[in-house]
C-alpha cells in the first residue's frame, strides 16, 4: 500500500516538455525479432543451454565415436568378456566382449535418429492434418477431429506393440509405428492454434488483399504457431526416445548385432545382480541424460517462446 | 451432461471396435499360419488343428465369430500353452496387476500432491528446489532402468527388501517404487504449477482474510482446485503405468498380466496376444470414460457438453 498522503509534489512536473522530434523517435534499444528475443531469454536459462549444448555434443559425437573407436560396434572378443572398465575398454566389455563404450555410441545414434525422425513425421503430418482442420473449420474440421479423437483414444504404446509384433522388425517399422499414432497430439495443438490465430485482424487483412488459403496458411498461420510446434517437439524426442528403449526392452526392436540403448540394457538385466555393474549402467546413464536434457530444453523452450512472458 | 456422456459412450464402443478389427486383420496379415512349426504335421492333425482354431473358415465369418467371442468375452486358447486359455491368463494375472497398479498410481497421486503442494507453499526455496529437482530426473529416469537400480541398491548392496515375485508387502515395495517415481514426478510438477496459481487467486486472500488457518485454506480451498490438472491427466497416466506394469513385472519376475503379454509377444502366441491386447485397450478405453465423466462432475464451470477444443 502506498502512502498517498507523504507524497511531495515537485514544481518541475508542470514545466512544459522539452520539444525536439530527433529525441522523440530514437530508439531506445535495438527492435528485437521474435525469434531473436526467444532466443536471448533462452540463454538466460542456464540449465536449457546446458541440455542445449549436451544435445549437440551428444549429436557430433554419436557420428564421430563409432568411426574413430579402435573398437567395432559388432566386432566380437571371446577372451575379453565381461571385463569391467579400463584403460583399453572406458565402458567394460559385455558377455561376448564386445566394446561398450563403442556400442554406447552407436546407440546414440540409433536413438537419436529414431527420435528425431519420429518428430520430424510427427511435425509434417500433424502441421498438414492440424493446419487443414482448423482453418477449414466447419464440417471438416468435426468430421477430422472426431477421427482425431478417436485416434487419440486408442492406446499408443498397444498399437506400437501390435504393430511391431506384425511387422519385421527393423529402424524403419519402429518409426513407422511410433508415428502411426504419434502425429495426432501434433495435430492438436496445430489446430487449436490455427483456430485461434486464424481470426484476428492481421489475417483478415490478408484475405483482404487476395491472399490464398495456401499462402495464408504459410505465410500468416503457420509462423505463429511455430511456438508451440517446437516445445512439442522437443518432448517428442525424448518420449520417441524412450519408446525405442522400452520397445528394445520388451524384445522387439533393433535386432542383434547391433545395439540400442534399450536392447543394451535388455541384454544386460541377467547380470546386474552379479556385479557386471557397467553394463547396465552406461546405456542407462545416457537415456537418463539424453531425457533429461531434451526435457530441460524443452521447459526452457516453453518459457522462451512464450509471447506472454516476454519482456 | 447426459447428451454428453451417450455420444461419449458411443465413441468409447467405436475405438473398441476399431482396436478390435485392427487386431484382427493385422494379426491375420502375418504370413503363415501361426499353427506352422518347423516340425512337419500330419495333414489330419493339422487339418483338426485348424478347425479347432476356426482357421479353415472363410475370413469374413472368421471375423464375426471373433467379434462374438469378444462381446461374450472368450478369447480361446493359447496356442503355444498347453491346457491354457487367454481367459484362464487374464483372470489368474489381472488381480496381480490391478493391485500392482492401483498401489502405484495411490502412491504416485497422494505423494505427489504433497510434493508439489510443499513445493509451491515454499515457491523459489530450497523444498521447491529440491522438490523440482527431484521431479524432473523422476520424469528423465525410464522405469525399466529404475527398476533395475532399486533392485542393486535395495535388494543387492542393502538387502532391504527382496528382489522378485509378489507375495508379500515387502515384496511390493520396489516394484512399486521403480513404476510410481516417473508418474510422481509428473504430478509433483503440475500440482506445483497449477498450485501457484490458485495461489494468488482472489478467493485465498479471502479466507486468508477471514482468518482461516492456513492449512485449512489448502486443503479447502487451494488444493480442491489445483487437483483439477491432476485429474485430466489421469487417463494418460492409467496408459503410461499400464505399459510400465509389461516391464516391471518382467523384472520383477511378478506373475502378473504384463508378464503374460511379454511372454506372448516372445513366443509370437497370436491368440494371447490378440485377447490381452483387446483386453487392455478395452480396459484402458472404459478408464479414460470414466476419468472424463468424474472430471466433468468434480469441476462445474466445464460444460460437458461443449465441443472439444472450443476453449484452446
Amino acid at each position: 500500500m502506498t502512502n498517498i498522503h507523504k507524497v511531495e509534489v515537485k514544481d518541475e512536473w508542470f514545466k512544459p516538455k522539452e520539444k525536439g522530434l530527433e529525441k522523440v523517435e530514437t530508439v531506445v534499444r535495438p527492435s528485437l525479432s521474435y525469434w531473436a528475443d526467444a532466443w536471448r531469454r533462452l540463454q538466460k536459462n542456464k540449465l536449457a543451454m546446458i541440455g542445449l549444448f549436451f544435445l549437440i555434443f551428444l549429436g557430433v559425437a554419436a557420428i564421430l565415436i563409432p568411426m574413430l573407436s579402435p573398437h567395432s560396434v559388432t566386432g566380437t572378443d571371446l577372451p575379453n568378456q565381461n571385463k569391467a572398465p579400463s584403460m583399453q575398454h572406458w565402458f567394460g566389455t559385455d558377455e561376448l566382449g564386445r566394446d561398450v563404450f563403442t556400442r554406447t555410441w552407436y546407440g546414440a545414434r540409433i536413438s537419436l535418429f529414431v527420435g528425431l525422425m519420429a518428430a520430424i513425421i510427427d511435425v509434417t503430418i500433424g502441421i498438414i492434418y492440424g493446419g487443414i482442420s482448423g482453418y477449414k473449420g466447419g464440417k471438416v474440421d468435426l468430421v477430422m477431429m472426431r477421427i482425431i479423437e478417436i485416434l487419440y483414444g486408442l492406446p499408443h504404446l498397444l498399437v506400437v506393440i501390435l504393430l511391431l509384433v506384425v511387422m519385421e522388425p527393423s529402424l524403419t517399422t519402429i518409426i513407422v509405428a511410433l508415428t502411426i499414432t504419434g502425429w495426432v497430439g501434433m495435430a492438436r495443438i496445430v489446430r487449436g492454434q490455427v483456430l485461434q490465430i486464424k481470426n484476428y485482424e492481421f489475417v483478415t487483412a490478408s484475405k483482404s488483399f487476395g491472399a490464398g488459403t495456401s499462402r495464408i496458411i504459410r505465410k500468416n498461420l503457420l509462423p505463429n504457431t511455430m511456438g508451440p510446434i517446437i516445445v512439442q517437439m522437443t518432448l517428442t524426442v525424448p518420449s520417441a526416445i524412450f519408446s525405442e528403449a522400452f520397445l528394445s526392452f520388451l524384445g522387439l526392436g533393433i535386432q542383434a548385432p547391433y545395439a540400442s540403448w534399450g536392447v543394451m540394457a535388455n541384454d544386460a538385466l541377467p547380470v546386474i545382480l552379479s556385479g557386471d555393474w557397467w553394463r547396465l549402467f552406461f546405456p542407462a546413464l545416457f537415456i537418463a541424460i539424453t531425457m533429461f536434457a531434451f526435457n530441460v530444453l524443452g521447459d526452457g523452450l516453453q518459457d522462451a517462446l512464450d509471447p506472454k512472458l516476454r519482456g | 451432461m447426459v447428451k454428453y456422456i451417450i455420444q461419449r459412450f458411443l465413441m468409447m464402443i467405436v475405438t473398441i471396435l476399431i482396436i478390435a478389427t485392427l487386431t484382427f486383420f493385422l494379426m491375420h496379415a502375418i504370413p503363415g499360419s501361426p499353427l506352422d512349426s518347423d516340425r512337419t504335421t500330419n495333414p489330419a492333425i493339422q487339418e483338426n488343428l485348424e478347425k479347432f482354431y476356426k482357421l479353415d473358415q472363410p475370413l469374413s465369418s472368421q471375423y464375426v465369430s471373433y467379434l462374438k467371442s469378444i462381446i461374450t468375452f472368450d478369447f480361446g486358447p493359447s496356442i503355444k500353452k498347453p491346457n491354457e486359455t487367454v481367459n484362464s491368463l487374464i483372470s489368474r494375472g489381472f488381480p496381480i496387476s490391478f493391485e500392482l497398479g492401483m498401489v502405484t498410481i495411490l502412491v504416485a497421486v497422494i505423494s505427489g500432491v504433497i510434493l508439489g503442494t510443499l513445493a509451491a507453499l515454499r515457491h523459489n526455496g530450497v523444498v521447491d528446489y529440491l522438490a523440482m529437482t527431484f521431479a524432473v530426473v523422476g520424469i528423465s529416469l525410464p522405469n525399466f532402468i529404475l527398476a533395475t537400480l532399486v533392485i542393486k541398491v535395495f535388494a543387492g548392496e542393502l538387502g532391504w527388501f527382496p528382489a522378485a515375485t509378489w507375495q508379500s508387502p515387502m515384496h511390493m515395495v520396489l516394484p512399486t517404487l521403480a513404476l510410481a517415481t516417473g508418474p510422481m514426478a509428473i504430478i509433483a510438477r503440475l500440482t506445483r504449477a497449477s498450485m501457484l496459481e490458485v495461489l494468488t487467486q482472489d478467493y485465498i486472500k479471502m479466507a486468508k482474510a477471514k482468518g482461516l488457518k492456513p492449512w485449512k485454506i489448502i486443503i479447502r480451498y487451494a488444493l480442491r482446485n489445483a487437483m483439477m490438472p491432476v485429474v485430466t491427466i489421469m487417463g494418460t497416466m492409467l496408459a503410461s503405468i499400464l505399459t510400465g506394469t509389461f516391464v516391471i513385472e518382467k523384472i520383477f519376475a511378478i506373475p502378473g498380466m504384463g508378464k503374460y503379454f511379454v511372454e506372448s509377444i516372445n513366443n509370437r502366441d497370436y491368440p494371447v496376444i490378440m485377447g490381452t491386447t483387446v483386453f487392455y485397450s478395452t480396459f484402458l478405453v472404459v478408464m479414460l470414460f470414466l476419468v472424463d465423466i468424474v472430471y466433468g462432475i468434480l469441476d462445474p464451470r466445464i460444460k460437458l457438453h461443449k465441443k472439444e477444443g472450443d476453449a484452446s
